[in-house]
């Protein structure tokens, strides 16, 4: 008997068929869908694990609190820090041991840095819609197209965020569920929100 | 595992996860680094590995692979480095706990920027914390070490 419902659910998009079957083809359009899957994609880039490393200023940025990196670090012009204090005379190529404790500087395999003087791809406090913007724009993302952009998703760097070490949150949302919301905004045409509402 | 650390090759029993200035002051011996807060906050631990300097309170000797250690020892074997000579001169050092990592990050600074601007100085210093506050000494001592370095003196 089953066998057979499971079709109907599918074809007729019943709302009674239980929560065992697939759900109902969504109603709504490609646009809208891909706006909403955008907030998910801007939630993840305003994450602090994302955003401490695309502050607006100089400085990066540190905790869930996202204050200002202490010991005056700066981003230097190439993103990689000031000589004498680049940001891997800290942060080593892997995430230390859990043993050493809380508030030991994370690592990562490519070397800890962030964007260039030149090129600073700003995430924090852009509204939604200057955020969308910005990442799409060649001219100001270093010259990624979309398919691009998606390859940068896999970078080790930005992996990281979900696996920052002990004692750091991880970016809220799953990385899977990022991915499909990147998908889903990527396959709409990659629409931007129309309003200028702040974002944080 | 093998550690070359100051142009010398040791055989160094540790486990993986032991942070690198463990094995340079429990291990090898040599006791000139130091340690202060051990997250990587006040740089009185910094080395050199292939002339770049690390927090070693963090960084777990298994990291260190195949590059050369360099630690205060392995400077000069007799202070005569223009950073330690100009150290003296400038009569920089008051306690003394955290002029190791000083010294380590000036050697380092001045390879990539033969002559500093204070402002310079103050970006690449500002990680290594001086509980005497002697930074104005350590600024000028840089300077000097810059001098002598270039002959210019």
């Amino acid at each position: 008997m089953k066998r057979l419902v499971l079709p109907l659910c599918v074809a007729f998009s019943l709302p009674a068929c239980g929560d065992n079957h697939p759900p109902a083809v969504s109603p709504v359009a490609p646009n809208a869908a891909g706006l909403a899957a955008f907030e998910t994609v801007r939630e993840v880039f305003q994450h602090p694990r994302c955003q401490n490393c695309h502050p607006a200023g100089d400085a990066p940025l540190q905790g869930d609190d996202s204050h200002v990196h202490a010991q005056n670090v700066l981003r230097g012009k190439d993103g990689h820090g000031n000589i004498g204090a680049e940001c891997t005379t800290c942060h080593g190529p892997a995430n230390p041991p859990s043993a050493f404790g809380a508030h030991v500087p994370p690592g990562n395999v490519k070397g800890w840095h962030m964007p260039t003087e030149d090129l600073k791809l700003v995430f924090v406090g852009l509204t939604p819609r200057a955020l969308c913007e910005q990442i799409k724009d060649p001219a100001r993302n270093g010259g990624k197209d979309m398919p691009a952009l998606r390859t940068h998703l896999d970078d080790p760097l930005v992996v990281w965020g979900w696996a920052p070490g002990f004692g750091r949150a991880p970016v809220s949302v799953p990385r899977d569920r990022f991915l499909a919301a990147w998908e889903t905004w990527a396959g709409a045409g990659a629409p931007c929100p129309g309003d200028a509402t702040a974002s944080r | 595992m093998k550690l070359d650390i100051n142009g010398v090759v040791r055989d160094i029993d540790a486990p993986p996860d032991m942070p690198l200035l463990w094995v340079i002051r429990d291990l090898a011996g040599l006791p000139g680094t130091k340690f202060g807060c051990g997250m990587a906050q006040c740089g009185a631990c910094t080395v050199h590995l292939d002339g770049q300097p690390v927090r070693s309170c963090v960084l777990p000797v298994s990291a260190v692979g195949a590059r050369k250690v360099t630690t205060i020892e392995g400077i000069s074997s007799d202070g005569s480095h223009p950073v330690q000579r100009a150290w003296v001169e400038a009569d920089v050092v008051q306690c003394g706990y955290c002029q190791s990592g000083q010294i380590m990050t000036a050697v380092a600074l001045l390879e990539k920027r033969p002559d500093p601007t204070d402002a310079d100085i103050d970006a690449g210093m500002s990680g290594i914390v001086c509980r005497c506050g002697t930074y104005n000494r350590v600024r000028e001592a840089i300077h000097l070490a810059s001098r002598l370095k270039r002959g210019n003196r």
